[in-house]
């Protein structure tokens, strides 16, 4: 036996197995992208915007100079601050409770099995894959003053008086609520989606062995399919909130902030001041008021979802 | 304590039937095995039985009582599954007492049963766990410490040793006819594993293909096989079938002996050519051709290590089998057709 192992010769692999093999040289190899891309589209605006939130730069001049934190006290001291800032908040929670209620339902709705269960699918998934800006235009004839389809149906199925034709999207309240109703309708499906894998990765054997273990529908669901599904629901929570928090689509298309400011959020305002009121240094340090916020969601989700994880 | 009857069960899936019109009985404090090659339908039955599956066609009838249209709560009968089924993020005292909760049982009342049930299967130390801190034996007790828990009528237990390792798993299966032996409850136990149910049956019902092919003890099974199928199916190494005209004959292994070892006034000899031997510690296995026959009859012997003869491959040697060992089975249909096997 010692003979032959002597004889061996050391196998030599071609420089295709090497490099394929090189597992040194592979992984910088295979997160450049990535890196690069958070580098340059997140990395880079994001110190920008903090250099900015700290000078006095405008759209129009080419001189900038630094006023300390004087950008925050000027956005503090606003109004308009206030208003978006209580606006933003009531529009990510009202909207996300719900989102989570209408995914959970659509989520075991969809578990079981129907005919016709991809078509419904499909179709509960076309708010995601569909861009926004087309559905936002439909959502605009929807809520027209004149047109509104919600107002003609209510009229012709006398639900809604001769005289009564509410402006959905001309009155404070209305408005707030047809932008929550646009934001609700375009994050369903994504939780619905992520709700959907989380039911799909628990167990058969658990759902039958809690019905023979003598459990009904609310005890299976309230207290084995709820608890196991907590930490996906966080995570699909945690994108809702994030999406919602710093998106400004659905406001900027239905109301652009209006009526007179009502359903302004901080996104929607970072934005009118900065890009369209050309005080870049205003806009950065408003759209960094979002920042602490969404680290504190992230971390707190984080936490809560490693100490419920189950195997 | 109940019986557990199937009345001519159907389950069909689309076009397989899984279940075809199977009638069985499990009696009072009965120990029932369903036996078979995987997909012959045994979890199927037994998830009809739970309640877990809606019959095509039939009735299940539990203590007398058609049970078909109740759903599993409504059946009190508990279930050991295959992956245990723990529910993870509960622990394991939470788990035990999952089935009493859902009944609306006293507090008190609970802790005194989990206790019991917990003492039965050696867990007290673990009733502060989560299952993913317990090894595969110990989430074992836990499933059937859950089913125990609340005395149900029926055990249904569904493969519950096959995750364990071959050592823990003699010890559990010991342990498991034990503690069905000391509560008396009908069981019916599903398993693929031949051994597992011949130690454990009182009976054990041989399924294939959706049918129960046979139902006996383990002797009548063994010692007197139906047909071709539960023949071969049950022995390891399984029944030698030698063709012959119009119908298949067939012997056990440990049946077929040299001459010097097996004679007897009934014996009848064949002419063996060895193939190959395998020494496997405390038997042998002998492969080899019967000689002088049109077809070639693959045999195989088993030879316990205290006959000494020595055996070489190559050579020819004279083997018997007595003629009360010898089982005719009818080539077309594979029923058996001697006297002997009914």
């Amino acid at each position: 036996m010692t003979t032959a192992t002597a004889n061996a010769v050391t196998a030599k692999a071609g420089w295709r197995t090497r490099l394929a093999d090189n597992e040194r040289l592979l992984w910088p190899l295979m997160l450049a992208p990535a890196i690069l891309y958070i580098v340059l589209l997140v990395g880079f605006p994001f110190l920008l915007s903090l250099f900015y939130s700290v000078s006095d730069v405008t759209v129009g001049s080419r001189s900038m100079n630094f006023v300390g934190l004087e950008n925050f006290h000027r956005v503090v001291a606003s109004n308009t601050f206030w208003i978006a800032l209580k606006n933003t908040l009531i529009f990510t929670i009202v909207s996300q409770f719900f989102v989570l209620v209408f995914a959970n339902i659509l989520a075991m709705a969809l578990s079981a099995d129907f005919r016709g269960k991809w078509l419904v699918r499909l179709l509960i998934l076309l708010p995601w894959v569909a861009p926004i800006s087309l559905g936002a235009i439909g959502w605009l004839w929807i809520y027209d003053s004149i047109y509104s389809v919600i107002n003609w149906t209510g009229q012709a199925l006398r639900i809604l008086g001769p005289n009564d034709w509410p402006i959905w999207l001309g009155q404070p309240n209305l408005a707030m609520a047809s932008i929550i109703v646009v934001q609700i309708w375009r994050i369903v499906p994504l939780a619905t989606v992520i709700l959907l894998a989380g039911l799909t990765s628990i167990p058969q054997d658990i759902h039958d062995a809690a019905a023979v273990d003598g459990a009904g529908f609310w005890r299976r669901t309230l207290q084995i399919t709820f608890p196991l599904l907590l930490p996906i629901t966080l995570v699909a929570v945690l994108f809702g909130i994030v999406f919602t928090f710093t998106d400004m689509i659905v406001v900027f298309l239905l109301t652009r902030g209006g009526p007179y400011d009502q359903t302004q959020v901080l996104a929607t305002w970072a934005f009118f001041t900065g890009i369209q009121g050309g005080d870049l240094a205003g806009g950065a340090a408003v759209s960094l008021f979002l920042f602490p916020v969404l680290v504190a969601v992230a971390i707190v989700f984080l936490l809560l979802a490693r100490r419920s994880e189950v195997t | 304590m109940a019986t557990v009857e199937a009345r001519h069960i159907s389950k069909h899936f689309d076009e397989v039937r899984a279940v075809d019109g199977i009638d069985l009985l499990a009696r009072e404090g009965e120990f029932l095995v369903l036996l078979g090659p995987s997909g012959c339908g045994k979890t199927t039955l037994m998830r009809l039985i739970a309640g877990l599956e809606q019959p095509t066609a039939g009735d299940i009838v539990i203590d007398g009582r058609v049970v078909t249209d109740l759903p599993p709560r409504a059946r009190n009968v508990a279930m050991v599954f295959q992956s245990y089924a723990l529910y993870p993020h509960l622990t394991v005292a939470k788990n035990i007492s999952f089935p009493l909760r859902a009944v609306g049982m006293q507090r008190d009342a609970i802790r005194k049963k989990v206790e019991w049930a917990a003492r039965m299967f050696g867990i007290e130390r673990f009733l502060d766990r989560k299952p993913r801190q317990l090894s595969g034996g110990e989430r074992q007790r836990v499933a059937l410490a859950r089913a125990v828990v609340r005395e149900p009528v029926v055990f249904l237990l569904d493969e519950p040793l096959s995750n364990l390792d071959a050592k823990l798993r003699n010890s559990a299966r010991d342990e498991l006819k034990q503690f069905q032996r000391d509560l008396a409850t009908t069981t019916i136990y599903v398993t693929h594993d031949q051994a597992e149910a011949m130690g454990l049956g009182d009976r054990i019902a041989v399924l294939n293909q959706g049918k129960v092919i046979q139902i006996g003890t383990p002797q009548e099974i063994y010692g007197k096989p139906m047909d071709t199928f539960v023949a071969t199916f049950i022995g390891s190494p399984p029944m030698n079938l030698v063709e012959e005209g119009a119908s298949y004959f067939g012997f056990r292994p440990e049946a077929f002996l040299p001459r010097e070892v097996g004679n007897s006034d009934d014996s009848v000899g064949f002419p063996f050519r060895v193939t190959r031997v395998e020494y496997l510690g405390a038997d042998r296995l002998v492969y080899g051709v019967l000689e002088g026959r049109t077809a070639e009859a693959h045999v195989i012997s088993k030879m316990p290590n205290n006959i000494r003869a020595e055996i070489v491959a190559g050579e020819r040697y004279d083997f018997v089998v007595r003629r009360r060992e010898i089982h005719r089975f009818d080539r077309n249909s594979g029923r058996h057709i001697d006297g002997s096997g009914r």
